[in-house]
Parts: structure tokens; C-alpha cells; sequence
């Protein structure tokens, strides 16, 4: 970077400091809604509860350090394993700092009337975390019980730092490290945040009828632990960087193997693992529906490993280790906006589904395309999510052994989960576009040299070789 | 003096030192390569993509010799490299202009 662009974005940098600063000046404009604690209902804050909570932040954040590193990075060439694990451990702790400054405030803080912009992305009333205490407390879904609201937060930090993440692997072995950096602060502030915030964002079941909530939660949107927030963004963002980008070097025209299935198995074990913490925990309590929630975690990608590897063996001949564990994973990612409501049998179906249609995604429609989506983030989590997504309405009818909740009816539900995939995935296009172009005009180009390709990322983006043997 | 390269499949290795051992031949240099000849390579696939992987692992040893052992030398690796598929391999002969023990200097026959 010319030493001008690198004193701009400096000057932006503490100019957004600066403002921050200021705000926490300010009086608060609105009461936080989802923290009402003098209120009629006397709040109750479970240990185990918190305990629960507490667990379920450190699985996830297993599954991205270094669930995820190992997983991606045992995918791509060795020249270019430790670019893949430094791309998403430095993403990880980028988005973790980030997400403390102004993350947490802009997707679940806002006044609780609603008006304005607040439907879509939060206020600054909560930048650095400022009026938080140990004693604050945000409402689960089960009216009168709270969990302490630093809880909340780093549950929610976990999330925001692995879907940028994600989107790593789209990009694989040939974007300049800045380049990385830099795309993902600006796609995680103005397309998770605000779809976090649209699907996410309430006041809490004590909070009267009328008080402001997220766009998509307001039109009744089911996503218990982040299909659309999570997987459908960070996958149609994967497609997009990817087609803008590139494609590597070779593709399609010689042997780019992974150097490494052993590492991918293990990430793959510590993903699943792990999300047990990210859909079980996303009930923000411990109780029945947790239960629920764990349960299918286990059997819709255990369903959708096998359906994968069994349709593998049927028409390419084999049934290989990748496809299985590609198939868990995208049964994890179908199952996740279904976790909390959908039945055993209807998690089953759902994953078996979504194994099958990653599949097709990603031998049939990605050849078809010629997209260099190097390690699939759109055929698994995007394609998973919309599956997942609209799969959602189905599998949480009560005939079929779902947890609906009140007013549900299977068609208009369907209808909302088409509206919240569209949005989400006509945002994040948008937004995805937009950061790549600013991104390579701040670097005078994203990809790296011809030369540096070759040798690979690891020498020549991080002066190392991963394997020195 | 000769110097005999064999390239033979990675299995037959053990076999190959056994019948060199008979014949009093105590040492070779072992390396591993890949290539092909008459036998064509294999398809992987990863995800969406098949890969023609066109060059197959197979070892190389190469052997120092004395011209009269030669001839017994090479008998003895291709009976027992053999495994009677295509892909077993090829052996070359080329001739040896010197020969040096390191550690004492000695060169020629006493060193081989």
C-alpha cells in the first residue's frame, strides 16, 4: 500500500475512533429493549444457564480456531496452507476486536420505538461495550429468564468472527493478505452486522407488543443459530469475491488436490464438535428445547454424511472421506436455522436433503459455471443455508414433530423464508461487490503475483513453509 | 564397473534386497520417484473435480558394480521385481568411471 493510501485509511480509522468516543459522551438516547430490569417481571439468572452459555461460546470458538483453519487448510495445495490458517486465525481475532468496539452495538443495540433505521442496523449506545456491567442482563426467549448480558455478547462475538472466516475459502491461494483483511472488516460492518441485526434483534418476550425488532424478525423469520446470518451470507459472499477475484492459476487445467484430507477430517470433527455449542447454545438457556437443538445437530448431518457418500458411490464410484465429511458439514449448516424447531425425523429429512443438494452444488453446478469457489463455502453454505433456510418452514409443522412457534402455518411461513433468503442474498451480493472493488482500489489489485502464486502464499505472503521435512 | 539403475514398484523393495544379498551385494542407494510407462495413470476425485493422476510412485535403486557381477546383478532384480503386470519397471546399465570410499580414501574395485 503507497504510503498516501496507508495515511488515509489511518485517518479514517481514528475518525471513526474519534466519533465512538463522542457518542459514549452522549446520554443514552433510548432505553436498551432487550434489558428491562426494573420492570413488573423479576428477573431470574440461572447458573447453569450461564454456565451453559459460557460452554457454548468456547465450542464455537473452537470451531473456527482451529476447527475451520484445519478443515480449509488441509483442502488447499501445502505451499498455501499457513495464507489459509493465517487468513482465518488473524480474520478471527480482527473480527473479535471489532465486534467489542462497534460490532455488539450496531447489530443488538437500538431505541426500543421503532422508527428510523433501526429495523436494520443498530445505534452506538453500546460502543466498546461502554454501558455494560456485570449486572446487566438480556432476556432468552423464555419470558422472565435472563442470562448476564456479557454472555450474550461473547456468544455473539463467536458468531460474527466465524462467518467472515468462512469466506476464506472462496477466496483461497491467491488474494493478497491485507487485501483479505481489509475486505472482510468491511463486509462483516455493513452485511453481518445488518443482517445479524434484521434477524436477530428484539426486545425480548417481556417487551411489549409494538416494541422495535429487526426487519426480518419482525416479518416472523425462523433462524434459530444463523442459516441466513451466518451461512447464506458468508456463502453468496464466498461466490461473489471468488467470480470478482478470479480463479487460480490452473484451474481447470491441472491437478489442484488437498494436500492434506487428514487435517480436514479433524477440522470437520472439531466443526461438528463445536456445533453443538453454536446451535444447542443458540436457545440461550439450558433446558428441553437445548436438548432439541443438540439432538438434531447429531442426526441431520450424520443423515446427510451418508446420503453424500452413499450418492458418491452411486455415480462417480467411490464413496470418499472428503464427500462424507462434506456432506456432515452441510447437514450442520441446513440443520442450523432448524435446530430449535425442527423434529427428529424432519432433522433427519432435512439433512438428507441438504447432502444431496451440496452434492449436485458442487459437482454438477459449479463445473457448469466455472466458478473457482476453491473450497466450496457457496455449494456447502450457501446452497446448505437456502436449503436449510426454506427447509425450515416444513420441518417445524407439529405434524411433522416440529416446535413451531405461535401462529405458525406451514405456507405463509414458507413465503417469509423465501422473503429473508432473497433479502439476505441480494444484500450480501451487494455488499460483497462494493468491498472488493474499494479493496482493490486501496491495494492497487487483490491477487497476488503470477510468481508469488507459483511459489505459493506461504513464502511469499508470510515468509514460512509449513512443512520443513 | 557399472553402474545399474533399476526403477521397480514400491513393493517389490524387500524382495530386491533379498536376491541382491545373495549375491553378496551390500549396499544401494534407494529413492523415491514417480513416473510412468506403459502403465497409464489413475483418476482421483476431490469434491467436483476428477484429477488424471498421470505419474505413479516407484522406487529407484542404483547399485555400484564389478562388470563380472553385472550380468547376474540384473537376472537377479528382474526375477525378483517382477510381479508379471505392466508397471514392473526397467533396468539400466551405464558405465562407472570411478569409484571412492569416503571415509578411507580407497578407490576402484576395493571401494565398490
Amino acid at each position: 500500500m503507497t504510503n498516501l493510501k496507508l495515511s488515509k485509511l489511518a485517518g479514517t480509522v481514528a475518525g471513526l475512533t474519534a466519533i465512538g468516543t463522542l457518542a459514549l459522551a452522549l446520554p443514552a438516547l433510548a432505553q436498551e429493549a432487550a434489558a428491562p430490569i426494573a420492570e413488573a417481571v423479576a428477573p431470574t439468572v440461572d447458573k447453569g444457564d450461564t454456565t451453559w452459555m459460557l460452554i457454548s461460546t468456547v465450542l464455537v470458538i473452537a470451531m473456527t480456531v482451529p476447527g475451520l483453519a484445519l478443515f480449509y487448510g488441509g483442502l488447499v495445495r501445502a505451499k498455501n496452507m499457513l495464507s489459509v490458517l493465517m487468513q482465518v486465525f488473524a480474520g478471527f481475532c480482527m473480527i473479535a476486536l471489532l465486534w467489542v468496539i462497534y460490532g455488539y452495538s450496531l447489530a443488538f443495540a437500538g431505541p426500543a420505538t421503532p422508527g428510523g433505521l433501526s429495523a436494520f442496523i443498530g445505534d452506538f449506545s453500546k460502543l466498546f461495550l461502554g454501558p455494560i456491567t456485570t449486572d446487566s442482563l438480556v432476556e432468552t426467549f423464555t419470558a422472565g429468564v435472563f442470562i448476564p448480558e456479557l454472555t450474550f455478547v461473547i456468544f455473539q462475538l463467536t458468531f460474527a468472527a466465524i462467518t467472515p472466516a468462512l469466506i476464506v475459502g472462496a477466496i483461497a491461494e491467491r488474494m493478497k493478505f491485507g487485501a483479505v483483511m481489509v475486505f472482510l472488516a468491511i463486509w462483516f460492518t455493513f452485511s453481518y452486522l445488518p443482517i445479524a441485526h434484521m434477524v436477530w434483534w428484539w426486545g425480548g418476550p417481556s417487551a411489549p407488543a409494538g416494541t422495535a425488532a429487526g426487519y426480518l424478525f419482525g416479518l416472523g423469520a425462523y433462524d434459530f443459530a444463523g442459516g441466513t446470518v451466518v451461512h447464506i451470507n458468508a456463502g453468496v459472499a464466498g461466490l461473489v469475491a471468488a467470480i470478482l477475484l478470479g480463479p487460480r492459476k490452473g484451474f481447470l487445467k491441472e491437478p489442484i488436490p488437498p494436500h492434506s484430507l487428514v487435517m480436514t477430517f479433524i477440522g470437520a470433527c472439531m466443526l461438528w464438535v463445536g456445533w453443538f455449542g453454536f446451535n444447542a447454545g443458540s436457545n440461550l438457556e439450558a433446558n428441553g428445547l437445548t436438548a432439541v437443538a443438540l439432538l438434531n445437530t447429531i442426526t441431520a448431518p450424520a443423515a446427510a454424511a451418508l446420503a453424500w457418500a452413499v450418492a458418491e458411490k452411486f455415480t462417480r464410484g467411490h464413496a470418499s472421506l472428503l464427500g462424507a465429511a462434506s456432506g456432515a458439514v452441510a447437514g450442520l449448516v441446513a440443520i442450523t436455522p432448524a435446530a430449535g424447531y425442527a423434529g427428529t425425523m424432519g432433522a433427519i429429512a432435512l439433512g438428507a436433503v441438504a447432502g444431496l443438494v451440496c452434492l449436485w452444488a458442487v459437482v454438477t453446478l459449479k463445473p457448469m459455471f466455472k466458478y473457482d469457489d476453491a473450497l466450496d463455502v457457496f455449494g456447502v453454505h450457501g446452497v446448505g443455508g437456502i436449503v436449510g433456510a426454506i427447509g425450515t418452514a416444513i420441518v417445524a409443522a407439529p405434524e411433522l414433530g416440529g416446535h413451531p412457534l405461535a401462529g405458525y402455518a406451514m405456507g405463509s411461513q414458507l413465503w417469509i423464508q423465501i422473503q429473508a433468503v432473497v433479502i439476505a442474498v441480494v444484500w450480501s451480493a451487494v455488499v460483497a461487490t462494493i468491498a472488493m472493488f474499494i479493496v482493490k482500489a486501496l491495494f492497487g489489485g487483490v491477487r497476488v503475483s503470477e510468481s508469488a502464486e507459483s511459489d505459493g502464499l506461504d513464502i511469499s505472503s508470510h515468509g514460512e513453509h509449513a512443512y520443513n521435512d | 564397473m557399472k553402474l545399474v539403475i533399476a526403477i521397480i514398484k514400491p513393493s517389490r523393495l524387500e524382495e530386491v534386497r533379498q536376491a541382491l544379498n545373495s549375491l553378496d551385494v551390500h549396499g544401494m542407494t534407494v529413492t523415491e520417484v514417480k513416473g510412468y510407462g506403459r502403465q497409464k495413470g489413475h483418476s482421483e476425485i476431490y469434491r467436483g473435480t476428477e484429477y488424471a493422476v498421470h505419474f505413479l510412485p516407484k522406487l529407484k535403486i542404483e547399485i555400484a558394480v564389478d562388470d563380472s557381477q553385472s550380468d547376474a546383478i540384473v537376472s537377479a532384480i528382474r526375477e525378483s521385481a517382477q510381479t508379471g503386470r505392466i508397471g514392473d519397471g526397467k533396468i539400466f546399465v551405464l558405465d562407472l568411471l570411478a569409484v571412492t570410499r569416503i571415509r578411507t580414501g580407497e578407490t576402484g574395485a576395493s571401494a565398490l
